[in-house]
């Protein structure tokens, strides 16, 4: 039945897009800032498994052990040493600063690896796993079981361990945290390098199975936007319920509307959540 | 109750819900013009709730708001000014980067129904002028002090123009000198004949600025009267002024 | 309001001298200067004045710049296609500000810089109409040589800019302006001091679309020939804010100091790195956000400037 496989392959890559979002959804609930970063996080964690493969033969899943140290160390200097000056200025100042470090971020990859999509090719190939009427690519398939992986693996962080705790805390209410004893601004960069984590593990991922190039890190950063709009902010679960809806969207859309127009589709999505429910889908409230 | 035509504010069967929480639950109350209404029960009463939902901030979610004869019921807050009706925030919320003159101003010009912003600007300095701040006229709103943040928040409403002025919590914070002065504002501005309505903690100031009391618990009316009855109403003494109190009052007159 | 008119004529006077030193690379740079301090002033009505963190102007820019090439294409006179496009601009942005405004904050910011995307995919779909990806090809107007058009833009320019400056003198000093400002200090105490909030902000939003609409009109017929990711460019959007923020938020000159001040660092960088430039605009947004995020302006005449 084409519905099922349309079905199957919006959930498969429903799952990557929860990965995606995740780390976003995380900053901009905790930090109340949009890290417009994220995109280019993602593509330089694709470039980075595309090297660890082309170069030294390293496998995409084990390029994100070495992809994850790296990135949170990244997120949480930048968070630290220059947006955390920022951290209390109007939405204005901080969307602005996190774009301008993207131009530099999203330059410096341009010239370094230019335009050109790269794609890593798995030798061997993965094939494909036939379920009955349902044919699913391998690599796909695997890519969003260690994308669930690592957003399961993110979910139980923040609600077992002390310092997740401490994050949850500062996302509902920072004065409260402030009060009991919580390092905020530690809780500040340890959440934003979580953040970059995410990306650059998830970029990493998708590098298996999309092309790279510095071109398409807004478009994930597109994706982010919607998937928080429609999970809400600050929440795993929202993310994943998020990334599974934009995920089957976009597979159906493509079937209705065409492949191109994807990207449209999901962003009038945003738009109409957003007219009708001013605090997005699931009224998460927490942030505006 | 005794809602007769010269009733300025009615409300008939008002509630109002939030989610699974009835914050109000078929208010009936008549103000009289003229009157200055005190408004007291415990924290969490609906208090707070009965002025948003007079002055357009919330929406009643049952029954009816009447004033000056007009049906306000799904008025917006700028038209509920526009129409008269004022109030006073808790927490005081002036603009804080402009002065204190065009924070005044402002009311004038928008629901004092001032032509010009020279206009309101003049009137502003006369409502300056009554409550005492007009030495800091071109300060920044931000660097007052409380109580002067509470004059200002005076000011701003009598620049309305209003018909009838909800005041929440005034004197909260204010030492006792403090608290003198703003009575004896609010006492000018009764004796200008706007209609009053203060929610007030303190008992000693509603027994001396009111006419009439209304008590609110748990969202309900439970009694209204005046002043000398209420105090030693039963259900009131329960629910809000304790024994102790009520016979305080009874003994000491 | 004398002193600042009067000075607002001066340096308009003085700008307008410029195409006689007959130079095409100054009368360029001055053509743009003007198209980017319309964007500035247009973005200052909204993102100054009322507070509200607009990504829009991409989206005026590029519909403007599409209706007034496919008017022109379609057989409609220039000017009066730069007209259509303004008055275009103006509905669209009364639309999208009756459904957005209610948004504050992100969700504003994000919803407002979605919109350029969405206009340019759908400018890209519309190919019988637009041309799509291919872009459009403008007729040339029937002028007497190149040196002729570029003086006939730059006045074109100049005229659409001290229009908008204009408004901004007389909007400041009006109810409008006196509105905007309580909303951006506080919008629910605006709201309750009798201020329509809601028409006021949609006001300033049409003000922050209509000039920039005429602009990309202009701007289209200038170039002769336009395409969904030039003319919707997110970075208008971004560009706008950072001249209004370099120049400072809020005040009457800020946003034509910032147009002035950006576009002479942006020819520098673009002169000289221009495999880095983006990064280099980068690197300026950054600095300028963390050290003068109040614009020069408020370094003299604070944040609102003479009132």
């Amino acid at each position: 039945m084409l519905s099922l496989q349309i079905l199957a392959n919006g959930l498969i890559l429903g799952g990557l897009y929860a990965c995606i979002a995740a780390g976003f959804s995380l900053v901009w609930g905790v930090l109340n800032v949009i890290n417009i970063l994220h995109g280019s996080f993602i593509v330089l964690g694709g470039y980075l498994a595309f090297f660890a493969y082309s170069i030294a033969g390293i496998h995409p899943f084990l390029a994100i052990l070495i992809a994850a140290p790296l990135f949170f160390a990244l997120g949480y200097v930048l968070q630290a040493g220059l947006i955390n000056r920022m951290i209390a200025a109007p939405v204005l100042l901080t969307l602005t600063l996190t774009f301008g470090l993207d131009l530099m971020l999203s330059n410096a990859m341009l010239v370094a690896f230019s335009a050109d999509f790269r794609k890593l090719i798995l030798e061997p190939p993965l094939g494909v796993l036939s379920l009955g009427a349902l044919v699913l690519p391998v690599d796909r398939l695997s890519a969003m079981a260690l994308a669930l992986a690592l957003t399961g693996l993110l979910y139980l962080v923040l609600a077992r361990s002390r310092i997740g705790r401490a994050i949850v805390a500062v996302r509902m209410d920072r004065e409260a945290a402030a009060l009991m004893g919580v390092n905020v601004r530690r809780i500040y960069a340890v959440t934003f390098g979580l953040g970059a984590l995410m990306a650059g593990a998830s970029g990493a991922l998708l590098a298996m199975i999309f092309p790279i190039s510095p071109l398409v890190g807004p478009v994930y950063l597109g994706k982010a936007f919607v998937i928080c709009v429609l999970g809400g902010l600050g929440s795993v679960p929202g993310a994943m319920i998020g990334g599974l809806t934009l995920g089957v969207v976009e597979s159906f859309g493509a079937l209705w509307f065409g492949p191109e127009h994807a990207v449209t589709l999901s962003f009038t999505l945003l738009i109409v959540v957003l007219v009708i429910r001013p605090s997005g889908l699931l009224g998460r409230k927490g942030y505006e | 109750m005794g809602a007769g035509l010269s009733a300025l504010l009615e409300l008939s069967g008002v509630s109002r819900r939030f989610g699974g929480l009835r914050a109000l639950s078929d208010i009936d109350l008549a103000v009289e013009r003229g009157e200055v209404v005190g408004l007291i029960g415990p924290n969490g009463a609906g208090k707070t709730t009965l002025v948003n939902v007079v002055s357009g901030v919330h929406r009643a979610s049952a029954g009816r708001v009447r004033f000056d004869g007009e049906d306000v019921t799904r008025l917006r807050p700028f038209q509920a000014a526009r129409r008269g009706i004022a109030r006073t925030f808790q927490i005081v919320q002036p603009f804080p980067a402009m002065t204190v003159l065009e924070n005044v101003t402002a009311a004038a010009l928008f629901a004092g129904g001032e032509g010009s912003i020279a206009e309101a600007r003049s009137q502003a300095r006369e409502h300056l002028e009554f409550v005492g701040l007009a030495a800091v006229a071109d300060q920044p709103a931000a660097q007052l002090t409380l109580a002067m943040r509470k004059r200002l928040e005076l000011a701003k409403s009598l620049a309305m123009r209003p018909k009838l002025l909800l005041l929440d919590e005034v004197n909260a914070g204010l030492n006792s000198v403090e608290m003198d002065a703003a009575l004896g504002l609010i006492r000018g501005i009764a004796a200008r004949g706007v209609t009053i309505v203060i929610i007030e903690h303190l008992m000693k100031v509603v027994l001396s600025l009111c006419s009439r009391i209304v008590v609110l618990h748990h969202g309900e009316l439970i009694a209204a009267g005046a002043p000398a009855g209420i105090v030693q109403d039963e259900r009131v003494v329960q629910a809000y002024l304790g024994r102790r109190y009520a016979a305080a009052q009874a003994a000491g007159g | 309001m004398k002193r600042d008119a009067l000075a607002a004529v001066a340096l308009f006077a003085l700008i307008a001298a410029l195409p006689l030193s007959g130079d095409s690379y100054w009368m360029r740079l001055g053509t743009t200067m003007l198209m980017y301090g319309v964007l500035a002033i247009s973005w200052n009505f909204i993102g100054g004045m009322a507070g509200y963190p607009s990504f829009a102007s991409a989206a005026f820019f590029g519909l403007g710049a599409y209706t007034g090439a496919v008017a022109q294409k379609l057989g409609v006179p220039m000017a009066l296609a730069w007209g259509l496009a303004g008055i275009f601009a103006l509905a669209f942005a009364a639309a999208l500000g009756l459904a957005l405004l209610r948004l504050r904050g992100h969700y504003f910011a994000i919803a407002s810089l979605v919109v350029a995307e969405v206009l340019r995919e759908l400018v890209n779909a519309a190919t019988d109409l637009t041309g799509g990806g291919m872009g459009l090809n403008l007729p040339i107007p029937r002028l007497a040589s190149v040196q002729a058009q570029a003086v006939f833009f730059f006045y074109a320019m100049l005229a659409l800019a001290a229009l908008a400056f204009a408004t901004t003198l007389v909007v400041v000093r009006s109810r409008l302006g006196f509105g905007l400002r309580c909303i951006q200090q506080n919008e629910s105490a605006a709201d309750m001091l009798g201020v329509n909030t809601t028409r006021y902000k949609v006001a300033a939003f049409m003000l922050s679309g209509v000039f920039v609409g005429v602009a990309g009109a202009i701007y289209a017929s200038w170039l002769h020939y336009i395409e969904p990711p030039d003319v919707f460019d997110v970075l208008y959007s971004v560009k706008a804010i950072v001249m209004v923020l370099l120049g400072g938020a809020g005040s009457v000159f800020g946003p034509l100091v910032g147009a002035a001040l950006f576009l002479s660092l942006e020819e520098l960088v673009w002169r000289n790195y221009l495999q880095v430039h983006t990064g280099v605009l980068g690197l300026l947004i950054v600095l300028l956000v963390m050290f003068l995020p109040r614009g020069l302006m408020s370094l003299r005449f604070g944040v609102w400037g003479r009132a």
